[in-house]
């Protein structure tokens, strides 16, 4: 065991980061809640973000694609590059980018349409299927990615809402990748789920972890430990250590995480 | 280091490095005892020796479930997980060092019965150096000292080398007295034993030192024992 160069294997495997975060600051007007995050994260990886309550975890996978921007005292400061571009930058389509950059949240919030209508949405306004036989394509293929098709294809017209909680958010996690995103970002998707259903989405994030980069913030540390490669250890708005999920979880170098993961600090 | 938010989570981890540090003492007094019992052919305290072995055993069973438990409640993470493992291994070497205190006690009945051939003096030398290091490395257990485990793990050097001396002299002593050499090939496989509890004293260090720091001991150590790869040559 090497503790002074954990990443150097996927370090020298994937060149470039799909996305990068450079000194981001963030203001909820006078209170600095996110301090200088410098963060890498790469396409064929899973990176969770763990922390406790309000350390600011969930503010900075908002800052990924710009959801921050609906709130009005919010001000990120620093550079966020998606593929060398810099989200922040006056004249990016915010719209645009969170196809590129999709978000599953805590609660499912599929719309109050059919199944077949929350997966078309994205492509329908983004004009990705302009033939009928198109759409139902993507459909298909992107209830079948979430794991979710055969449990639907019978009943695609009926409402999405009346899916269980963890058909809902497999049909949000479809709903995301309909779009063909590059970066997924999930903020607990668990959270609200029991535990099979809880099961289902970590099998999908592990299926779903070669095509795109998946950014997850969850509370649970088990979770965190399965389903990613990379962990990141947010407190009191600080990034306190990044590297490697198995190193961070038997080895980590920090005290505040290992008080953290250990139960010794809330 | 702050406490678990949960107290009963403290209070399992107590419970397993009690057991393991139990167990260390009764593997300690069992060598001790074996060798007051071969010095002296003393066969009710081999008796002894080798029923005590039992309880040593017992205690690894428990060991075994209690940390079983914690995994199972706990799902333990970094220091606590490396704590965890490592005590779980250490219970299986310091129950080795008992097995090899038993046939110290067992070569005790067979050299009672032969004929009275004395014990080289080395063996004494080479338990009481065994016995320190098993102190010794319960001392860094129980104290969390990486430091302590290190210099343990360094003084193994020195009982290979009592363990090479002990070994050509007892191969002398058979040259010289060649009807005794059942007798001594007993001694030669105490002495043996004696060095192999060092090696489980010594590994037992690695796994402290894993548990507090993460970092492995070098895994290639100066291997001091030079009977295993040499032939005996008569002049």
């Amino acid at each position: 065991m090497n503790n002074a160069t954990p990443e150097t294997d996927s370090d020298a495997r994937h060149a470039k980061p799909k996305m990068a975060a450079k000194g981001v600051n963030v203001f909820y007007g006078d209170n600095h809640a996110i301090k200088d995050i410098n963060l890498d994260l790469y396409a064929d990886e899973v990176t969770s973000l763990i922390g406790p309550s309000g350390c600011g975890k969930s503010t900075f996978l908002r800052c990924l694609n710009r959801m921050n921007d609906t709130i009005p005292i919010c001000r990120v400061s620093g550079e966020i590059l998606l593929e060398d571009e810099n989200i922040y930058t006056s004249g990016i389509d915010v719209v645009q980018l969170r196809a590129r950059v999709g978000m599953v949240f805590q609660k499912p919030n599929p719309f109050p349409k059919s199944i077949y209508d929350n997966v078309a949405y994205g492509p329908r306004i983004h004009g990705l299927a302009v033939h009928r036989s198109d759409l139902d394509e993507v459909v298909t293929t992107s209830l079948e990615k979430a794991g979710l098709w055969n449990e639907v294809k019978d009943r695609l017209d009926s409402s999405g809402t009346a899916l269980s909680g963890g058909q809902q958010q497999r049909l949000c996690i479809a709903r995301a990748i309909a779009v063909n995103p590059e970066v997924i970002l999930m903020d607990e998707p668990c959270s609200a789920l029991d535990p099979i259903a809880t099961a289902k989405i970590e099998a999908l994030i592990d299926e779903l972890s070669g095509r795109y980069a998946i950014i997850i913030v969850t509370h649970s540390m088990q979770q965190a430990a399965r389903i990613s490669q990379k962990t990141a250890f947010f407190h009191l708005g600080e990034m306190v250590e990044y590297g490697n999920t198995t190193e961070i979880f038997t080895s980590p170098k920090e005290d505040r995480t290992r008080d953290y993961i250990t139960g010794r600090i809330g | 280091m702050n406490d678990h938010i949960v107290s009963t989570y403290d209070d399992e981890l107590k419970e397993v490095r009690t057991i393991v540090t139990q167990m260390g003492d009764l593997a300690a007094n069992q060598l001790r005892e074996a060798m007051l019992a071969l010095r002296d052919l003393d066969i009710e305290k081999a008796k002894a020796v080798r029923l005590s072995d039992k309880k040593l055993d017992a205690m690894e069973v428990t060991a075994e479930r209690t940390v079983i438990g914690v995994f199972a409640r706990r799902a333990p993470v970094a220091n606590d997980l490396r704590e965890v493992v490592s005590a779980l291994k250490m219970t299986t070497m310091i129950e080795r060092m008992g097995d090899y205190a038993k046939n110290i006690a067992k070569r005790t009945f067979a050299l009672s019965d032969g004929a009275l051939v004395v014990m080289p003096q080395m063996l004494d030398k080479m338990a009481t150096e065994a016995h320190q290091m098993i102190e010794n490395v319960l001392e860094a257990y129980v104290q969390r000292s990486a430091e302590q485990a290190v210099a343990v793990w360094e003084s193994d050097e020195a009982l290979d080398g009592m363990y090479n001396l002990t070994y050509r002299t007892i191969l002398a002593r058979m040259m010289e007295t060649p009807e005794h050499i059942g007798e001594l090939t007993h001694y030669l496989m105490i002495a043996k034993n004696i060095e192999r509890i060092g090696d489980q004293a010594t590994n037992v260090a690695e796994q402290i030192h894993y548990a507090i720091t993460g970092d492995n001991l070098e895994e290639v150590r100066a291997k001091n024992d030079e009977t295993s790869v040499e032939l005996f040559e008569q002049d």
